[in-house]
């Protein structure tokens, strides 16, 4: 069944990437939007509104950064594209958009059409990541040849290829996992993650765990094979420099819903929400120029049972009497920023910036009616 | 697989087969009684007795004369001669009963390695399903009951109620029978004690690979196998069952020490002229060379067993190969 593409689609690729869409595709929509989508976890003490009405867009050829704390929903907002959740997350509601095609009311069936072959996924650390009793080029080659309808031998070759792609000597595809360093087993899953030339690569902290040299080198790796082969990629990290470095646009997320989200050059250069001003000066490497760290005092919202207006009103220096009640509605400035948070409170809303203590830059109301520089 | 890992695996076994033959030694030496009470003849001379210690070594100290004596002639496959079966040496008394406990356990652990791995790696696998909750409760009860509870209602069923089956032994006796004939009395006779060695082993080995199934299905290479857009079936067969196999491997071979235990209560319920058999006869008639005959093979097997298991391991884990 998942053998061979569907007769019907052979005309239907798009962009640089030569493979023909999914039968149902739309040509002309959008690669990935993501609308409202909300995660739970069942757990015995409540359930975790671990993601709540997150909406982005991916175009094609384009690298989203997602950032944020740990436990604010980044990962699970990535795993339910698609629906790779543990076994008590659910969708709660929201669509997931591929060429127009809602990934969400698929049965498990449908959806395994659209894994890897549409979206595949670097994890975080390879050594878990990889099967430790199997050879490294097994691995590569298993999708293709199970999934693509390849022969054995036509699947190896291609695992061997793609090896060679990341910068490990084809004949290496013997190896086991525990024989590569933690950099080779880093690549050989983004060799993997190209099996069969997805739409989308997730890269999930592809180089967390990773020592720094090794860290350039497979970013770098991430950066080449983007611009040959035209991937679009969602790269989800806490290194904000990687983001700013790699990323087109970048998505700052807190407590499970968008604080945050737009061109990197914006969001990193003129900050809007309090949060991402926070995380900006709690980061060094952006600004040379910086000397004093802020840490964000306080912690994140137990997300069994988040408070009622906005889920960063605890930490927030500027919080109001409204952040307390009412959940800040998204909106989004003419270059392209979108933002949750009281402060703007309209589409034409100028009022006087918010100073932030400590803050790199403060961010600009005015600027929502200015385009981009 | 390297030559040195083999190498390595092998001369443990060995160091450990000489230690076994050591203890063997000094544990029936500190048993209670000696040869000449044995006799239980009050008539004996204080001459007669020193000099048949003499004719036996006995006059020579423990170690190193003793024990040296007792190596070389355990190294030559001299174990003495029963007591019980008058004259005949105990290697050839083990011999016999060891064929019937090797058919009936070998059998019996092959059944249940492929049903009870399949079957708690199904369960495991889709915890909390049909197959889960009856499989497991059934696999506990088993598990927790000896050979004989579960061989006596087999025998009361299968045999004496229904006559499927006979109702003990290893052969009807009597009757000339042609080989064909032979073989199939034989199989009649093995179906009963067979199974109730494989159901209480079955209850063992699913209950360990549900939970050993249970843990490899949280690992990271699972999630990025279901990432892979890979039937359900194909995950667990070529990525989950490989991984969660490892930790069975040796499970089992330890558990083939207690399996010979078992199979004392699975002989003498089924009357199977076993090992298990001969070691109660041996008990009751305190006849310590047969024991400490029977003892060594069931210590050797479990090294043997140890052995095997580490090969079999390197074999399925490249990561211990080196
Ligand atoms: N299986 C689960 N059961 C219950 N809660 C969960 C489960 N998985 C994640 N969560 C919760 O959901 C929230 C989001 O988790 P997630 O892993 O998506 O965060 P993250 O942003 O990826 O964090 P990190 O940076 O640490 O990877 C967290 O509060 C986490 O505790
Ligand atoms: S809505 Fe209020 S509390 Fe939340 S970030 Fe904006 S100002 Fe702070
Ligand atoms: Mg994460």
């Amino acid at each position: 069944m998942t053998g061979v593409r569907e007769p019907g689609a052979v005309s239907a690729t798009r962009g640089r990437r030569q493979v023909p869409l999914p039968r149902l595709a739309d040509p002309a929509a959008p690669l990935l939007v993501v609308e409202d989508l909300a995660v739970r976890f069942s757990l015995p003490s409540g359930s975790v509104k671990a993601v709540d009405g997150v909406s982005f867009r991916l175009d094609d050829g384009e690298a989203l950064g997602i950032a944020g704390e740990s436990g604010c929903g980044k990962t699970t907002t990535a795993l339910s594209l698609v629906r790779l959740l543990p076994a008590n997350g659910r969708i709660r509601s929201g669509s997931v958009k591929l060429f127009g095609i809602d990934l969400v009311p698929k049965t498990e069936k449908q959806l395994a059409r659209y894994r890897w072959r549409e979206i595949s996924i670097v994890f975080q650390g390879a050594m878990n990541a990889l099967n430790p009793v199997r050879r490294v080029g097994d691995q590569i080659a298993e999708p293709i040849e199970v999934r693509l309808g390849r022969s054995r031998d036509a699947s190896r070759k291609r695992a061997a290829e793609l090896l060679d792609l990341v910068g490990i000597p084809g004949q290496r595809a013997s190896a086991y996992p525990h024989e590569l360093s933690g950099g080779m087993r880093q690549r050989a899953m983004i060799a993997m993650a190209l099996a069969c030339d997805p739409a989308i690569v997730i890269g999930d902290e592809p180089t967390t765990a990773l020592d720094v040299m090794v860290q350039a080198q497979i970013l770098q790796l991430l950066e080449r094979l983007r611009r040959e082969l035209g991937l679009s990629l969602i790269l989800i990290t806490h290194d904000l420099s990687v983001i700013a470095e790699t990323c087109d646009r970048v998505m700052v997320m807190y407590a499970g819903k968008v604080a945050e989200e737009g061109p990197v050059t914006r969001v990193f250069t003129a900050p809007r929400h309090p949060y991402t001003q926070k995380l900006l000066s709690s980061f060094p490497n952006i600004h040379a120029d910086r000397r004093t760290l802020d840490v964000i005092p306080g912690q994140p919202p137990d997300l069994r049972n988040p408070p009622p207006g906005c889920r960063f009103a605890a930490r927030c220096p500027f919080v109001m009497d409204v952040c307390r009640e009412v959940v800040p509605p998204e909106v989004t400035f003419g270059d392209g920023v979108r933002v949750a948070c009281h402060l703007y409170p309209g589409r034409d809303a100028a009022g006087p910036p918010p100073r932030v203590v400590g803050a790199t830059r403060t961010c600009d109301a005015a600027s929502s009616t200015d385009p981009a520089p | 697989m390297s030559a040195h890992y083999i190498l390595r695996k092998l001369v443990q076994a060995i160091l450990t087969i000489v230690a076994i033959v050591a203890l063997n030694f000094v544990l029936f030496r500190m048993m209670p009684g000696s040869p000449e009470r044995a006799t239980k003849n009050p008539h004996l001379t204080p001459e007669f007795i020193a000099a048949e210690r003499a004719k036996w070594g006995l006059d020579k100290p423990l170690f190193p004369d003793q024990l040296v004596a007792f190596a070389i002639s355990t190294a030559q496959g001299d174990l003495g001669y029963s007591i019980k079966y008058r004259g005949q040496p105990v290697v050839e008394v083990v011999a016999d009963a060891a064929g019937p406990t090797v058919l009936l356990i070998g059998i019996g652990e092959a059944i249940a390695i492929v049903v009870g791995l399949w079957l708690g790696a199904r369960s495991g696998w889709r915890r909390g399903g049909v197959m889960d909750r009856i499989g497991n409760s059934l696999s506990l009860i088993f598990y927790s009951m000896p050979y004989f509870v579960i061989g006596m209602p087999l025998i009361i069923i299968f045999a004496a109620g229904l006559g499927w089956f006979p109702t003990s032994g290893m052969t009807t006796p009597g009757g000339d029978k042609g080989p064909a004939e032979a073989l199939f009395d034989l199989g009649r006779h093995l179906v009963l004690p067979v199974t109730a060695v494989a159901l209480g082993l079955i209850g063992a080995y699913s209950i360990l690979m549900r939970s050993s199934i249970v843990e490899t299905r949280s690992e990271d290479y699972i999630t990025t196998a279901r990432a892979k857009g890979l039937p359900d079936a194909l995950v667990l067969r070529s990525h989950a069952f490989p991984n969660a196999l490892l930790p069975m491997v040796t499970l089992i071979a330890i558990n083939l020490g207690y399996v010979v235990a078992g199979a004392i209560t699975a002989e003498i319920v089924f009357n199977w002229p076993g090992l298990g058999l001969l070691t109660v006869q041996a008990l009751d008639a305190r006849d310590y060379p047969l024991l400490q005959a029977i003892f060594l093979l069931i210590a050797v097997s479990v090294v043997f067993a140890n052995f095997a298991a580490d090969i079999v391991y390197g074999y399925l884990d490249p990561r211990v190969r080196a």
